[in-house]
């Protein structure tokens, strides 16, 4: 039972993360750094990008960044579904926590400067 | 009432039905995904409180007016070039680090050692830089409790905040770096002597694995909210 079972994952955690995949990540993840750098030193500064829409962009790009990080390096789309689950869901305490200080800060910057 | 009791004395097979781990993960990689999950937590509080920071303040330093340096090259004109080369460094080390989980996978000891070495220098590397980058920034005078003269008046306020919090939250990183690569030694002092080839799984190589590349997450979120925002 036991030896079968870790066969069984040893099976599925092989598939998905060849050679080829991780090298296809690591470029894609090249890739939207640069993206990053060309509207840091390039667009913001030629005014062709505002910088409250190049911060939402960089917050975009960076949580696309996280997800091939964990999904594919960190091989978490490959694991079981309750694993998956268990670990994404609990951010969830992350973002209500970015709300919670970001409204505080706000707060703060109209009352008490 | 027949049915019910036949209905209990059934073998279940689901996956939480006992008998065998419902995440189909060994103990070990487990709770090392557990950890990085409250370590997820901690490095969060850490930036949260940076952006509550960032928030409140009238005025904060510009990033691309504090970090435009090239340590030994040059010293101002230059903004997100050197932490482009860190960026570049550690994703680099990232992937060598999946190269030898994959080389694991196919008990390749030989590709495996090599590429462990290349993921120790890539962290050797990337602590280099932030040594030479913390070492700049002080000589600006930034430091705990400390920021250069030319801020004045009400510019201060926020200054000190980012000073405090640039080097508590990049050097709480860098520590992370500091052991993870302490750590990749060691695993690969024990990929040396033939532990796994012995026991027949590199599945410790995949643990170490999994907390470098959690290093390089976290790293990604600093870049962003430090060096881009």
């Amino acid at each position: 039972m036991s030896a079968e079972h870790t066969n069984h994952e040893h099976a599925s955690e092989h598939e998905g993360m060849s050679k080829k995949k991780i090298w296809q990540v690591f470029f894609y993840l090249l890739g939207i750094t640069a993206i990053e750098f060309f509207i840091a030193l390039y667009m913001i500064p030629k005014g062709m990008m505002g910088h409250d829409m190049g911060v939402f962009i960089y917050i975009v790009l960076t949580l696309v960044k996280a997800f091939y990080i964990v999904a594919y390096f960190m091989h978490l789309k490959f694991e079981k579904f309750a694993l998956k689950t268990g670990i994404t869901v609990s951010l969830i305490f992350i973002i209500y926590f970015i709300v919670l200080m970001l409204i505080e800060g706000s707060y703060q910057f109209l009352h008490m400067n | 009432m027949s049915t019910t009791v036949s209905k209990l004395d059934e073998l279940k097979t689901g996956a939480w039905s006992g008998g065998k781990s419902p995440f189909s993960v060994e103990y070990g990689k487990l709770m090392m995904w557990f950890f990085l999950l409250s370590d997820a937590f901690t490095f969060s509080a850490f930036l949260i409180y940076y952006g509550a920071q960032r928030f409140s303040k009238i005025s904060w330093p510009d990033p691309d007016v504090v970090f435009q340096s090239i340590p030994g090259i040059a010293d101002h004109g230059y903004p997100l070039v050197f932490v482009g080369i860190m960026t570049f460094i550690l994703i680099m080390s990232s992937v060598t680090m999946v190269l030898a989980v994959e080389a694991g996978h196919r008990n390749a000891k030989k590709e495996v050692v090599w590429w462990m070495v290349a993921t120790i220098i890539g962290g050797f590397m990337f602590l280099g830089c932030q040594a030479l980058e913390w070492t700049h920034l002080l000589h600006e005078g930034y430091w705990w409790g400390a920021f250069p003269e030319s801020y004045t008046g009400v510019d201060t306020v926020g200054a000190l905040q980012f000073s405090n919090l640039f080097f508590t939250i990049t050097g709480f990183h860098g520590f992370h770096v500091f052991t993870g690569v302490l750590i990749n030694i060691i695993i690969l002092i024990m990929v040396m002597a033939n532990v796994f080839q012995k026991s027949g799984s590199y599945l410790m190589v995949e643990k170490v694995g999994l907390y470098w590349h959690f290093v390089d997450l976290v790293w990604v979120f600093v870049f962003t909210f430090f060096y881009l925002v």
